[in-house]
């Protein structure tokens, strides 16, 4: 029998993996990938107890429906952005953005 | 179900900015392009009007969708806040923003949807509004710092801006799906009834930390300020101010709404971290600010300070602490805005925000150098300067609630922030221009723009009566539901 406990660590194993992808990764790309993990993980939170603890209101699901279509929009940026500095200094690594000091 | 409440009078402010916006945008596309200063006079116009129309909100109020949008004192003095803003830095971005030519309609219908999510986070009296708003801000902001193709640093400052900024909404997300998880629900008002009936439960806390660390970066408190210096100093310096000024008081909004509304009775878990985050800001902010070389890094980390200060009104938990958050950040606007302002005028004519250029400005321009001066000197808290009468309320706000050390902290650190404020000023007033310097061209719109900053900051400090009742009676119908 699958709990919600399960949905939870699942999510907070999910949640980490994204934030040490975030904070450790090189590549930009990757990066924006590990925060869409991050993402991803409060979405399987919002619908855990969503279908958990409130099976007549839908407010989780519809919040899982807004954090998926903003989330979407932040990487069309991220991206746009990433593209606009590869054809300046031809890479994408986080660590050689240093023209401000980080 | 009970009857939804959809007023739609209650939302013209939003309508109208969300118009204005999409207007400028269209203009863009019909205006030949060597005409697009009009737009930029267009922009200015409506925001004035707009921010005229809500005067007339200002004492409305009323729920919008049964408690999910609020429209209350609080949020409107906010927007008038975001507006003022808006209006101050499209005054200054007409010829900075001429100087690069592209896209103008883009980059002025962009600042209006930033500031229309500022006043959705700022109204939101639900989880849900409360990130759209907030998502709708970061990603008009983040376009707009890289809005400079060609600038490498500008193209860097974006990056950063995306990457951090997504990165704080997944914490706070994070965060915030806990808190709905322990009280299945979402609008405000509801979470605090929920807490008081089902008591504090652990997962309740993680979310707590989740979403204080989620806002701190919002507002840029030590330690989760490194983003701010490095984006302030890439970022179109108009877009600088506007991330200096207009975020951070959207930040404080929505964190005064959730800590305060929705969460007071975590108020022993949340203030531990909050007076941590004090006193960390206060002292590291300023000690760094000390060795910077440009002025807008410098300018950054004094931002930086300023939020621990304005955080010393969330640790006082009262209407004192909440009325002299609101006077500060509208003094703040002015303030700061006015020495973004300069630096924007000094950058169109020399290239250049290095501090040591700024020497003998006092000659080369004594307006420019009169503003800096007076703006700095104000964010030090020298009386008989706006700053002296805030940070005034916001140390008598927490000695009431007796953090007596707090206070002094913030004391000892604002004397050091006047050193570094100092070395600028001695740079443009002791210091000689060099031969070949030129007398520093400053255009109309930017003129009256300064000079209105000047006048209030003197205004708010010599006769601050209008402006403190003004917030002390909006602190008064925060607390009343």
């Amino acid at each position: 029998m699958i709990t919600l406990e399960h949905y939870l660590i699942l999510a907070a194993v999910l949640f980490c993996i994204g934030l040490w992808g975030a904070l450790a990764k090189r590549s930009a790309i990757m990066v924006l990938m590990s925060i869409e993990l991050m993402l991803n993980a409060v979405n399987i939170n919002l619908v855990a107890f969503s279908r958990f603890l409130t099976p007549d209101a839908l407010v989780g699901q519809v919040f899982a429906i807004f954090v998926i279509v903003v989330a979407a929009a932040e990487v069309a940026v991220g991206l746009a952005i990433v593209i606009n500095i590869y054809r300046e200094r031809q890479t994408s690594f986080v660590d050689e953005f240093d023209w401000l000091k980080w | 179900m009970n009857q939804l409440q959809m007023d739609f009078n209650l939302l013209t402010v939003e309508i109208l900015m969300a118009t204005l916006g999409l207007v400028v945008l269209v203009l863009g596309l019909l205006i030949p392009k060597n005409q697009s200063r009009g737009i930029a006079y267009f922009t200015t116009i409506g925001l004035v009007a707009i921010l005229l129309y809500s005067v007339t909100m200002q004492w409305t109020k009323a729920e919008f969708l049964n408690g999910m949008y609020l429209i209350d004192p609080f949020s409107t003095l906010f927007k008038q806040i975001f507006l003022l803003t808006a209006i101050l830095v499209s005054v200054g971005s007409y010829q900075f923003m001429e100087k690069y030519g592209h896209n103008q309609a883009e980059y002025y219908s962009l600042m209006v949807f930033a500031t229309l999510g500022m006043m959705v986070m700022a109204s939101a009296g639900d989880l849900i509004t409360l990130y759209i708003g907030l998502e709708l801000m970061t990603i008009s902001l983040c376009v707009l710092t890289c809005f400079r193709l060609r600038d490498a640093k500008s193209s860097e400052a974006g990056i950063k801006y995306i990457i951090l900024g997504a990165m704080s909404s997944a914490i706070m997300l994070y965060g915030l799906s806990l808190v709905y998880g322990m009280t299945r629900t979402t609008v405000i008002a509801e979470i605090a009834a929920a807490i008081a009936l089902d008591g504090v439960s652990p997962l309740l806390l993680l979310g707590l930390v989740f979403l204080v660390a989620g806002f701190a970066f919002k507002i840029s408190a030590v330690p989760f300020h490194i983003w701010a210096p490095d984006i302030y100093e890439g970022a179109p310096t108009p877009v600088t101010a506007f991330l200096a000024v207009a975020s951070k008081a959207a930040g404080f909004a929505a964190m005064m709404r959730v800590l305060l509304i929705a969460l007071p009775d975590l108020f022993v878990h949340w203030n531990v971290m909050i007076v941590g985050l004090t006193v960390l800001t206060v002292v590291l902010a300023n000690l760094v600010a000390i060795p910077q070389t440009n002025i807008k890094r410098l300018l950054a980390f004094s931002g930086v300070g300023q939020a621990g200060y304005l955080l010393l009104g969330i640790v006082a938990f009262t209407q004192l602490g909440v009325g002299a958050v609101l006077f500060h950040t509208l003094f703040y606007v002015f303030a700061n805005v006015a020495a973004f302002m300069v630096v924007i005028a000094f950058y169109n004519e020399t290239g250049s925000d290095e501090i040591r250029d700024y020497t003998g400005l006092a000659v080369r321009s004594p307006l420019l150098a009169a503003v800096l001066l007076f703006s700095m000197l104000s964010m030090a808290g020298i009386p008989p300067l706006a700053g002296f009468v805030s940070k005034f309320y916001l140390f008598t706000a927490v000695i009431d609630q007796g953090y007596v050390w707090l206070a002094l902290i913030s004391v000892l650190m604002s004397m050091v922030s006047v050193y570094y404020y100092l070395i600028v000023a001695k740079v443009m007033y002791i210091g000689k221009p060099a031969d070949d310097a030129k007398p520093i061209k400053v255009s109309s719109g930017l003129q009256i723009a300064l000079i209105l900053c000047l006048v209030m900051i003197f205004a708010f400090g010599i006769y601050p009566a209008p402006f403190t009742d003004l917030a002390m009676n909006v602190a008064n119908t925060f607390f009343t539901p």
